[in-house]
């Protein structure tokens, strides 16, 4: 039934998008919500990799390019995330995300 | 020891210095003012005399030094010195006068806290007096001229404090301005006429011929020759500083200033200096006399307005109470029988009067300068009387300056210059006016000087300060002394018999005449001066007046006329209500015109335009902006429905992220599915 | 003479400087102020004595491109006539400096805005280029409006705004008429030479128009009658240097520019309004001269006298032969030198100690006893101002009239009548601002604060040169006649009758 390793990626990555939406969806908790979206950004990259490894044109490293900015910018994203969660804290002595409501429009 | 001209400078420049120095040195260095400006006058009068003796020694010659100022586009403005008998003779006359009015005033002005002030202003009117003798160039006379009324200006209001002394120094500058303001145009236009404005110039001067030639054949307005109009021109200057009808009213203010001032300036030399003038320029004065058919010769205007002034100042003089004025009076009158002189054709004449009149009208302002000092500045002939016995060397010197002006016969210089003047109009061929004229001031002269003598120094003291009254110290009494010397021997130079004067100063041979040959006018004019003097002696000196509040004998006969003469014939009242008046109202309307029509021009624009600014204001307002309040109102209200989507609520988000990858799933399969 | 560029550099860095070191030391921003000054003032004279007339013009200092689209340059050049107007600006510039050395509030501000002024004013003078002529001119308005709002008396705003937007206005139209020209004659470059070549194509009515928009532009400021209105009240509220510069030197930009830019550039123009302007001019003079006859305000009527005298500049200008030219141009440094002086006296020794300028209050203050040297220095000013000779006013006034009387002599001879007003005039504010009296019997005078060194030297300055230049007028006259002999001005300077 499995014909190429590119759909095993790609039913590993959608997978993996899933449990990371699940997880962002279901937790009040603001660390956790980072969390999974960290982890659906992972899936995301993990098709860059997949698409770049078993596509048409390998020759460059384009996927690879891909994946290095991502990782970085989602390290500076988590930085900049884990600030705001703090500041948040110290704003209302809570990381809960349904009490971070002031954005509204 | 002569002189040569291109040294000339030093006689105007010495004083110069000394006023430059008198004004650099602090106020207590008293005794360094006067003692320079009297060092320095001196040293003039020295080398005055040493350029007499050179002119003298080339009569007829005259020798010029000329420089140039500066240049001017095409052309340069050039000054020079002149070297002629009339220059030199002018020099002594100034300078020795000055030195013995310098001596008086170191006793006059002792106490005077100005003291440094005034030999500093002196010494800087002495320099510029003479600057215009020896100039060669009409601007550089110019220049002096103007000088000389600063320096008038200066002295007369020395007393500035008095406000009737500032109002007269004031109105002396300015009324002898009017006159030159036609004497500067009558320069600007020689200037254009002739290219030149040195008086000789190597034959191209504007007093010789060639230029002569030019301008007396041009023809300007109301078919004038262009050298009469110049020379009225400048004639109005002569008008102006040397107090001739119309323009006189200055000259009796003018005795506001200390008494050695007017007898320095407003006697001697400054007054003299029109006379003087038209003597210098009398080749362009007269160059229209060979012309026959012009409306007027230059000459004749000025022997008109010598006749006028002549009697008018004799008339006023009669009537005055103030020892000052009526020699102030008497001054303007003189003045007038000079410009009779120079009118009928005699220059030298002219020039005889001036000079003796300068050292008998010196003196008689210096004699009332020191009654005045000695009787405690009281100028009021009512209030003094009886200083005959007290002060014995004034009035001997007095008397002989008053024979000498009333032209007492043949010892006193005032008779042969006044004889020689009655000459000159007795032959001149357009009119008798001013021969009648100056005849009838003979009578008044001699009658108002006899008032003036007995009022003062016979009968009795008529106020505490005259019976107070003595003698002065001998630096005030050695002047009058040489001056009285001088007026007496001064004549002779000149009479009849022995012409000196006449042929030195025109470079002619001597014409000698006998006495015998003028008989007629001379015996005449010898009964007319005596009759002035019997009818003043008749009147004031056999009923003595006995208080100063008695009346006038002639004020008792014509009261209106004596108050009009008195009041000088409104001449002040008349100008105010005039002239001033005039000036003013056209200031006031200038000044109204400023503030209103310009100003007002320009606050209407600023209105105008403030106007605008609020008539656009409301457009935008109303209607420009409406349209525009619309709009952003409704793009507000836009916005407004789309922040509803801003729940704030980041689970809100995540689910929508969720149902978008639902939905991107779903389309997914069906895209797989087909 | 290749450092006379330095003079605007000079005065700009000057301004700066004041402005950085103000704060903290007023002392220290007056000596940067009177350095500055002085140096400029210094590499002016030097040049003046070293320059080398050029018989074909102006001598060029820099030229470079500025804005090559259009062709504007950026051009210094200089000859007698800008070399005379770039010495009385230096004096100027010194004197006004020594007569606000008490300047307590914003020091630093105000000298900075000085020297930004002067070093415009040497711009302008020393432009060549008709665009940069105009920048270096507006430079120099925006200073004048901040001096006299911030530092003036009375009526300040008023007169502040009254002044510059005569001054706008009047450049408005002076920019109107070079875009004319530079548009309808399809110049290259806005250089006066190039100007004036494309506008001998010009016609007749071109000229006269463009000539009316120029000329008039520069005659406002000028102080032409009857659009010297701001003059007088400019000068009473503006503090005492800048009164002594608007009048001194800023009056003259507006001559400088008929001189310059409009005379040379439009002869046919001008010859059609030469009689007109002649006759404005006389009108002024004696207009000017009987308004200051009955003011009561001590600066209204040096005010006054300011646009009498402007007056003869423009008569000067108006006769158009090379010697009534050259007077003007004298009578511009000497009205400069003149003006600033009777200012100072007014503005500085007297009202700042008095503090009141009204000719019925100061009657009574005796100050001739109380201010000697103050009387002193005014008598002599005022004689200088009515045109007595020894001062250099008279020199000049006579040239304008011997050139003005082989052009027109009616106008000289109406000319010759405002000086005898100025007489009466000056007379009148002497003796009743200094020499009045003291009502008898009154509370004997506090004595008034003794006249400063600062103040002395720059009387002595200013007195010097009037004395100077009018016993030997050549100094300045030997600038300025080769100037005048360019072909650039031979062409407008025909003479003939108006």
């Amino acid at each position: 039934m499995i014909h190429h390793p590119l759909e095993l990626c790609l039913v590993f990555s959608s997978l993996l998008f899933c449990i990371g939406l699940a997880g962002a969806l279901s937790r009040s908790n603001s660390i956790l919500v980072l969390l999974g979206i960290e982890l659906m950004l992972n899936a995301a990259n993990l098709n860059f990799v997949a698409f770049w490894r078993y596509g048409p044109s390998p020759a460059p490293a384009t996927g690879i390019v891909f994946v290095a900015f991502s990782v970085a910018v989602a390290a500076a994203e988590a930085a900049v995330g884990l600030a705001l969660v703090i500041s948040i804290y110290r704003r209302q002595r809570s990381i809960r995300l349904q009490e971070a409501v002031r954005l509204k429009g | 020891m002569k002189l040569p001209v291109h040294l000339l400078w030093l006689i105007p420049a010495l004083p110069l210095l000394a006023a430059a120095l008198g004004a650099l040195v602090p106020r207590r260095a008293r005794g360094v003012a006067s003692s320079a400006a009297l060092v320095t006058i001196i040293a003039s009068f020295l080398l005055s005399c040493m350029a007499l003796s050179s002119a003298l020694g080339s009569t007829g010659v005259h020798q010029v030094s000329n420089f140039e100022w500066f240049q001017l586009g095409g052309g340069s403005v050039r000054l020079g010195w002149l070297l002629d008998p009339l220059t030199a003779l002018m020099c002594v006359m100034v300078t020795f006068v000055s030195t013995l009015i310098f001596v008086f005033s170191l006793g006059y002005m002792k106490e005077d806290e100005n003291f440094k002030q005034f030999f500093c202003f002196l010494s800087l009117f002495a320099a510029a007096m003479l600057g215009i003798i020896i100039s060669n160039s009409l601007l550089l006379v110019f220049i002096s001229w103007e000088l000389v009324g600063l320096a008038s200006y200066l002295l007369i209001g020395f007393w500035f404090t008095r406000p009737s002394a500032a109002a007269a120094a004031k109105k002396a500058f300015i009324t002898t301005r009017i006159g030159d303001l036609g004497f500067f145009v009558g320069m600007l236009w020689l200037n254009n006429a002739s290219g030149s404005l040195l008086f000789f110039d190597g034959g191209r001067g504007v007093l010789e011929s060639a230029a002569l030639g030019t301008l007396s054949s041009q023809v300007t307005f109301g078919g004038l020759a262009v050298s009469t109009a110049i020379g009225l021109l400048i004639f109005c200057g002569a008008i102006g500083k040397s107090g001739q009808f119309p323009l006189h009213v200055w000259l009796p203010d003018a005795m506001e200033g200390p008494t050695p001032v007017s007898a320095l300036i407003h006697a001697a030399t400054m007054v003299a200096a029109g006379v003087f003038l038209i003597a210098r320029v009398y080749p362009l004065m007269s160059a229209d006399q060979a012309l026959a058919h012009v409306p007027l010769h230059a000459l004749t205007a000025v022997a008109f307005i010598g006749a006028i002034t002549a009697l008018l100042g004799a008339c006023i003089a009669v009537a005055q109470n103030d020892i000052k004025r009526v020699l102030a009076f008497s001054t303007v009158s003189q003045l007038g029988y000079m410009m009779i002189a120079l009118g009928v054709g005699s220059w030298v004449a002219a020039i005889f009067h001036l000079l003796t009149h300068a050292f008998f009208k010196a003196l008689l302002f210096l004699g009332a300068g020191s009654v005045i000092h000695a009787a405690h500045h009281e100028q009021d002939m009512r209030k003094l009387g009886g200083l005959g016995p007290k002060m014995r060397v004034t009035f001997l010197t007095f008397a002989i300056g008053m024979m000498a002006l009333a032209g007492v016969p043949f010892l006193f210089s005032g008779f042969w210059s006044k004889e020689a003047i009655l000459h000159a109009a007795y032959e001149w061929d357009v009119s008798s006016i001013p021969l009648v004229i100056a005849l009838a001031a003979v009578v008044l002269t001699a009658f108002y000087m006899t008032r003036l003598v007995a009022e003062v120094f016979l009968g009795k003291a008529r106020s505490k300060e005259a019976d107070h009254a003595h003698e002065n110290s001998a630096v005030m009494t050695v002047p009058l002394v040489l001056l009285a010397a001088c007026s007496v021997i001064l004549g002779f130079l000149g009479t009849p018999v022995w012409p000196w004067l006449q042929s030195t100063l025109t470079g002619l041979p001597m014409e000698k005449h006998s006495l015998l040959e003028g008989a007629s006018l001379i015996v005449l004019s010898v009964l007319l001066v005596c009759s002035g003097l019997g009818a003043g002696w008749a009147l004031y000196a056999r009923r003595l007046r006995q208080s100063a509040a008695a009346e006038d004998p002639l004020e008792s006969t014509w009261p209106r006329a004596f108050a009009f003469a008195g009041a000088r014939f409104k001449f002040d009242e008349l100008y105010a209500a005039t002239v001033g008046r005039l000036n003013l109202s056209f200031a006031a309307l200038s000044d109204w015109m400023d503030s209103n029509v310009w100003g007002g021009l320009i606050n209407l624009l600023a209105r105008f335009g403030e106007t605008a600014g609020h008539f656009n204001k409301e457009t935008d307002d109303e209607v420009l902006n409406t349209g525009f309040n619309a709009a952003s109102e409704e793009i507000r209200s836009v916005g407004k429905l789309y922040s509803r989507a801003q729940t704030g609520e980041t689970h809100g988000y995540l689910r929508i992220v969720a149902l978008g990858f639902v939905v991107l799933a779903i389309l997914a399969m069906m895209g797989g599915a087909r | 003479m290749n450092a006379l560029p330095c003079t605007i550099y000079v005065s700009f860095t000057g301004a700066l400087l004041a402005l950085a070191v103000g704060g903290r030391s007023p002392t220290l921003a007056r000596i940067v102020a009177l350095a500055s000054a002085l140096t400029a003032w210094g590499i002016a004279l030097f040049s003046a004595i070293h320059f080398v007339p050029d018989a074909a013009g102006p001598v060029t200092l820099v030229d470079a491109p500025w804005i090559p689209q259009m062709g504007i340059r950026y051009h210094l050049a200089a000859d007698g006539i800008s070399l005379t107007l770039v010495v009385l600006t230096g004096l100027a510039a010194t004197a006004g400096i020594l007569f606000s050395w008490n300047i307590t509030e914003r020091t630093g501000e105000f000298f900075a805005f000085f020297l930004a002024l002067i070093g415009g004013v040497y711009g302008v003078f020393l432009s060549a280029d008709a665009f940069l002529f105009f920048v270096f001119y507006e430079i120099a308005i925006v200073p004048k409006y901040f001096l006299i709002a911030i530092w003036g008396s009375t009526n300040r705003e008023y007169g502040a705004m009254k002044l510059v937007l005569y001054s706008f206005a009047g450049s408005a139209l002076v920019l109107a008429g070079l875009l004319w020209a530079y548009a309808a004659g399809g110049a290259h470059s806005f250089g006066v030479a190039e100007l004036a070549r494309v506008a001998v194509g010009f016609s007749h009515g071109q000229q006269v128009g463009m000539f009316a928009l120029v000329f008039l532009g520069f005659a406002v400021l000028a102080g032409m009658f009857p659009f010297h209105t701001w003059a007088p009240t400019g000068h009473v509220a503006a503090p005492t240097a800048a009164s002594m510069l608007l009048a001194g030197v800023v009056m003259k930009l507006g001559a400088y520019g008929c001189l310059r830019v409009a005379m040379p550039l439009f002869p046919l123009g001008f010859v059609f309004w030469q009689p007109m302007i002649a006759w404005l001019a006389v009108i002024g003079i004696i207009y000017a001269g009987l308004v200051a006859l009955v003011q009561e305000d001590f600066k209204f009527v040096i005010g006054y006298s300011s646009v009498s005298h402007m007056g003869f500049v423009l008569l000067g200008l108006a006769a158009a032969n090379a010697r009534a030219v050259s007077g003007a141009v004298l009578q511009m440094f000497s009205h400069g030198v003149i003006a600033g002086l009777l200012f100072a006296v007014v503005g500085r020794m007297v009202y700042e100690r008095t503090h009141t300028r009204k000719l019925a209050e100061l009657r009574g203050m005796a100050l001739y006893q109380r201010l000697p040297f103050a009387a002193t220095v005014f008598v002599l000013a005022g004689l200088a101002s009515m045109g007595m000779p020894g001062f250099s006013g008279f020199p000049a006034e006579l040239t304008i009239l011997i050139g003005t009387w082989q052009a027109a002599p009616w106008a000289a001879a109406l000319a010759a009548v405002g000086v005898l007003i100025a007489a009466a005039f000056t007379l009148r504010v002497i003796q009743v601002s200094f020499f009045g009296q003291a009502a008898a019997g009154s509370a004997p005078l506090p004595p008034l604060p003794p006249i400063t060194l600062p103040e002395k030297c720059g009387a002595a300055l200013l007195l010097g040169a009037t004395i100077l230049v009018g016993l030997k007028p050549d100094l300045l006259l030997e600038l300025i006649r080769p100037a005048l002999q360019a072909p650039f001005f031979q062409a407008v300077l025909k003479g003939g009758a108006l």
